[in-house]
C-alpha cells in the first residue's frame, strides 16, 4: 500500500451531532416565545433581542480575540443563546446602554472570566439580569404595557411612568402586603387566568406566554436536547409547596387550622410582622406557575448544560431546589420574583451535587 | 414481545450491506500466519521447528495453563519459521509462519456437510473435545470456552444464553451463520447445556434480522429446551452483561462474572465451532469474516482460514478502493483500525471495514459544554465525561472509585458527544493503568 491511512482508537464512527446543532436546536425553541413577544410588544421586542444578542456575540469575539488572545468561536451559537436568554430576562422598555452593559456582565464576567464555553458556574444570562436588577432596580421592574406595535420603545427616560405597569407577582406583592386578596388584586387589574397562558400581562420578553414557553419546551424534549428531569422538578415542586402554602393558608380554608390544631410558624411570622391579625393570603398554585419567569426559567435557564448537574438524579436534586427557593423568596421574601436567584443559588450546588450524585450504576 | 436493557444505548446507523451476501468459501491461500496469542490468557506454545510438515487440522501450539487455548494449522504444508509478525493491535508478537503444500488433513476430520443431531458424549468428553479444539469466544473477547464452560466449584448455571446480537453496524457474520447453519446452532446449543447442566436455553437475536428471527423460531419447535428471544435494536445490546439483562433482568455485580448470577453466554460463532469441534472433530481453524464497506464493490461473508492476510479478504471483495481512509479489524463501534493490509485473520476476526477518506477523521475536540449525554448512554451507569477528565489527569485512585472498571469499552460516550471529545481514548488509559494498580496488590 502506497499511501497513508488513519489508525484511531475506536469507535470510528461519531453520531453527528454538535455543540452548534444544540445550540441552534435552543434558539428555535425560543422562537415561539419571541414571536409573542413581539406580537404584545412590538418594535421594543425586537430591538431588545438584537441589542442583546448582537452585543453579546460581539463582547464574546473581542475578548477572545483581545483578552485571551485564542481563536474566536462566537459560530458555535452559545453567545447567540445568552443574548437571547438575557433578552428574555429583560422589559422591552430598557434603555440601550443598559443592555449593552447586561450583556457585557453576561458574557464578560459570567462567562469569559470563567474560560468560557464549558467552564462558567454560574448561567451567564442570569448573572447579567441580577447585576441590572441591583443596578437599574426601577428600570428593571418597570414594564412596558402591552400594545403591540403601538408600545413606544423607550431609549430615553422619559414618560417612564405613564405607559408602564408592574407584573401579576409584583401586584400580588403589594396587594396582599396591604390586607387584599389575590382575587381582588387581580380583579382591579383586569387579568383573567388565561391572560398568563397567552402573554396578555406585564412582564420581561421571554416570561409572558406560557403556550410558547411550554411549545419550546415540547420541542427541546422531542429532539433530546435536554431531559425532562430539570423543569418538571422545578414546576412540581413550586406546584406542590405552593399547594400546601394555599391549602393551609388561604383564608377560605384557614378553618381547617383552627380545627387540627396546627400551627404553622410563616403564620405567626406573619402576624407579628403586619401586626395585624390578617388571614393569610396566599396565590394558588396555578398562579404561581404561570406568572414571572417561572416557566421561563424552569425550560431555558435551569437546564443549561454548563451550569446544571450531570445526572437524573442529580438534575431533580437541582431542581427542586430552585422551585422550593424560588417559592420561598415570592412569598417570604422582599422581591416579588424569585427564580433567577434561585437558579443562581443552585448554580453554586452543581458542582458539589456532581461530587456526590452518582449515576445508577449497572448492576445496583 | 421485543426486551432490551435499561440503561443508556445508542443507536447507530446499522449499515448492514453485506445482509444478503450468502457465505463464501475463500480459496486457500499460498502462506498462513498463524500468531501464538488469539485468545485471551497465556501465549499457546509452539510444538513445531522450521522445516515441519503440517497437515490442515494439526496441533500446532498447546495450551500453556488453564486460561489459554491450543491452536491448530488452518492449512497443509511446511513450517516457513517462527518468528515476529504484526497483529491488529499494531505490535509484533510470535506466530508461525506456513507455506501451504498440498491438502492433508488429520484423519478423523469429518469434512463433509452432514448434519450429525445425536449426542453420544458425556459431559466430561464435551468440553474436552471444546480444549482440544483450541474454541475461544468468537463474539471478539476470545475467552477460551473451555473454562467458560467449567463452572467453579458451588456455581450452578441457570440459563446458556446464546448471543446472536450482532449489534455492531455494518457486521453481518452472525447473521448469515444463523441463517446457513441453523440446525447445527441448535445442536451446538444442546452440547453446551450437556456441558453446563443447563435446562434452558434463551438464544438471543436483534430484531433487524427478522429473516434470520424466522428461521431459528421454527427450528426451535424441534428443540424443546431452547427459546429464540427477539430483541430490540439497540447498541451494544451484545455486551454479554447486557444481554443477560436484556433476557433474564439479571444484572452481573460489579467486578463479578456472569455465573455469579447464573448465566453463561455464547456467541453463535463459538457455538458452530463448538458443534464442529464435538460432531466432527474440527478444531478451531476457519471462521466466518465480513467484508465490508459502503466503498468497497461487493461487500461479502467469506468462511476464511485462520491466517489468511486481511489484504487478500479485501482483494475478494473487489480490491482496497481508491479512496481508502481507514481499515478496521471489527466493527465500527469497537474494531481495531490498522496500518497495513498484512495482518493475519485470527480466532477473534468477526469482519474488516473499510472506511473511505471523508469519514475516517475524527471531528474536532471542542470544550465539553457539560451536556450530560455521554452519561445518560453509558450502559454501565458511569459519568464518561469524569472518567475522561480524571484520566487525562492521571487521578487513578478517584477513576478506581467512580468504577472506572466496569467500563466495557463499548464507545457509546465518544460517539454520541456533540464536542467529539475523545472520551474513551481517557477512559482506556485510566483504565489500563488502574488495572495495573489492582494488579499490583494482589
Amino acid at each position: 500500500m502506497s499511501k497513508l491511512i488513519t489508525v484511531s482508537p475506536s469507535p470510528h464512527i461519531h453520531s453527528g451531532q454538535s455543540v452548534e446543532k444544540l445550540m441552534f436546536g435552543v434558539i428555535i425553541a425560543m422562537l415561539p416565545a419571541l414571536a409573542v413577544s413581539v406580537y404584545f410588544f412590538g418594535m421594543g421586542a425586537i430591538y431588545v433581542t438584537l441589542v442583546s444578542v448582537v452585543s453579546c456575540m460581539l463582547f464574546e469575539y473581542l475578548i477572545q480575540k483581545y483578552l485571551l488572545k485564542t481563536t474566536p468561536r462566537i459560530t458555535d451559537g452559545s453567545a447567540i443563546v445568552t443574548g437571547m436568554l438575557l433578552a428574555f430576562n429583560l422589559p422591552s422598555s430598557l434603555p440601550l446602554h443598559i443592555i449593552i452593559i447586561g450583556a457585557l456582565v453576561s458574557i464578560g464576567i459570567g462567562k469569559m472570566t470563567f474560560g468560557g464555553l464549558g467552564n462558567n458556574p454560574f448561567n451567564p444570562a442570569l448573572v447579567g439580569r441580577v447585576f441590572l436588577l441591583l443596578s437599574f432596580p426601577t428600570r428593571m421592574t418597570k414594564y412596558a404595557v402591552a400594545k403591540g406595535f403601538q408600545t413606544p420603545v423607550l431609549i430615553g427616560e422619559d414618560n417612564l411612568d405613564a405607559s408602564t405597569g408592574a407584573t401579576p407577582l409584583g401586584m400580588i406583592k403589594e396587594g396582599l402586603v396591604g390586607n387584599e386578596t389575590v382575587q381582588s388584586v387581580l380583579k382591579d387589574a383586569g387579568i383573567k387566568y388565561g391572560d398568563f397562558f397567552w402573554g396578555n400581562i406585564g412582564g420581561s420578553l421571554g416570561e409572558i406566554a406560557g403556550f410558547a414557553l411550554i411549545i419550546g419546551l415540547a420541542f427541546m424534549l422531542i429532539r433530546k436536547i435536554i431531559t425532562w428531569h430539570i423543569p418538571i422538578s422545578v414546576l412540581g415542586s413550586v406546584f406542590i409547596f405552593t399547594g400546601l402554602l394555599w391549602v393551609f393558608g388561604y383564608e377560605g380554608h384557614s378553618y381547617i387550622i383552627d380545627k387540627w390544631g396546627l400551627n404553622i410558624p410563616y403564620i405567626q411570622y406573619l402576624d407579628h410582622d403586619l401586626g395585624v391579625k390578617a388571614p393569610f393570603h396566599m396565590a394558588d398554585p396555578v398562579f404561581h406557575i404561570l406568572t414571572g419567569g417561572l416557566l421561563l426559567g424552569a425550560i431555558f435557564m435551569a437546564t443549561d448544560y454548563v451550569t446544571s448537574p450531570m445526572t437524573p438524579k442529580g438534575q431533580i436534586i437541582f431542581g427542586t431546589g430552585i422551585g422550593v427557593i424560588t417559592v420561598a423568596i415570592r412569598v417570604f421574601g422582599a422581591y416579588p420574583e424569585g427564580v433567577s436567584f434561585a437558579i443562581l443559588i443552585m448554580n453554586g450546588f452543581t458542582p458539589l451535587i456532581n461530587r456526590y450524585v452518582k449515576p445508577k450504576r449497572f448492576g445496583e | 414481545m421485543l426486551k432490551t436493557f435499561t440503561l443508556g444505548g445508542v443507536h447507530p446507523p446499522e449499515n448492514k450491506i453485506s445482509a444478503t451476501s450468502k457465505i463464501v468459501e475463500m480459496h486457500t491461500p499460498k502462506n498462513v500466519v498463524v500468531p501464538l496469542v488469539q485468545h485471551l490468557g497465556a501465549p499457546a506454545k509452539s510444538i513445531v521447528a522450521k522445516g515441519d510438515i503440517v497437515k490442515t487440522g494439526q496441533l500446532i501450539a498447546q495450551s500453556s495453563g488453564f486460561v489459554s487455548a491450543n491452536i491448530h494449522s488452518p492449512v497443509s504444508g511446511k513450517v516457513l519459521k517462527i518468528d515476529k509478525a504484526l497483529n491488529s493491535s499494531g505490535y509484533k508478537s510470535d506466530a508461525i509462519f506456513i507455506t501451504v503444500e498440498g491438502d492433508e488433513w488429520v484423519d478423523n476430520i469429518d469434512r463433509t456437510d452432514k448434519l450429525i443431531n445425536e449426542i453420544k458424549f458425556s459431559k466430561q468428553e464435551i468440553i474436552s473435545k471444546i480444549a482440544d479444539a483450541g474454541i475461544v469466544g468468537l463474539g471478539g473477547a476470545t475467552f477460551p470456552s473451555h473454562v467458560k464452560t467449567t463452572l467453579p466449584k458451588g456455581k450452578k448455571a441457570d440459563y446458556l444464553i446464546i448471543n446472536g446480537v450482532e449489534c455492531e453496524p455494518y457486521l453481518t457474520a452472525d447473521h448469515l451463520l444463523m441463517l446457513e447453519k441453523t440446525e447445527e446452532l441448535f445442536v451446538g446449543t444442546e452440547l453446551l447445556m450437556k456441558a453446563l447442566d443447563v435446562s434452558k436455553a434463551i438464544i438471543g437475536i436483534e430484531n433487524n434480522k427478522s429473516d434470520a428471527i424466522k428461521k431459528m423460531q421454527e427450528v426451535s419447535k424441534k428443540f424443546n429446551s431452547i427459546s429464540v428471544q427477539p430483541l430490540k435494536v439497540k447498541y451494544p445490546q451484545g455486551g454479554e452483561k447486557q444481554l443477560i439483562e436484556a433476557i433474564t433482568k439479571r444484572k452481573v455485580p460489579s467486578g463479578g462474572l456472569p455465573i455469579d448470577i447464573g448465566a453463561v453466554v455464547f456467541n453463535v460463532g463459538s457455538v458452530y465451532a463448538i458443534y464442529e469441534a464435538v460432531q466432527k472433530n474440527k478444531p478451531l481453524i476457519d471462521r466466518i469474516v465480513t467484508v465490508t464497506g459502503k466503498t468497497l464493490k461487493s461487500p461479502s461473508n467469506f468462511k476464511v482460514k485462520i491466517g489468511t492476510m486481511i489484504g487478500e479478504l479485501i482483494d475478494m471483495a473487489g480490491g482496497l478502493p481508491e479512496d481508502t481512509g481507514k481499515i478496521i479489524n471489527g466493527g465500527p463501534m469497537m474494531g481495531k483500525s490498522v496500518a497495513s493490509t498484512e495482518i493475519p485473520i485470527v480466532k477473534g476476526s468477526s469482519g474488516i471495514l473499510i472506511m473511505p477518506e471523508n469519514e475516517s477523521k475524527r471531528k474536532e475536540t471542542e470544550p465539553c459544554i457539560r451536556c450530560s449525554k455521554c452519561v445518560g448512554v453509558c450502559p454501565m451507569g458511569l459519568e464518561p465525561y469524569l472518567l475522561s477528565a480524571l484520566g487525562e489527569k492521571s487521578l487513578f485512585d478517584r477513576l478506581e472509585s467512580d468504577k472506572v472498571m466496569d467500563c466495557i469499552e463499548c464507545g457509546s460516550c465518544s460517539y454520541v458527544c456533540p464536542s467529539g471529545r475523545p472520551l474513551l481514548d481517557y477512559i482506556r488509559f485510566g483504565k489500563t493503568n488502574v488495572g495495573k494498580i489492582i494488579r499490583s496488590r494482589k
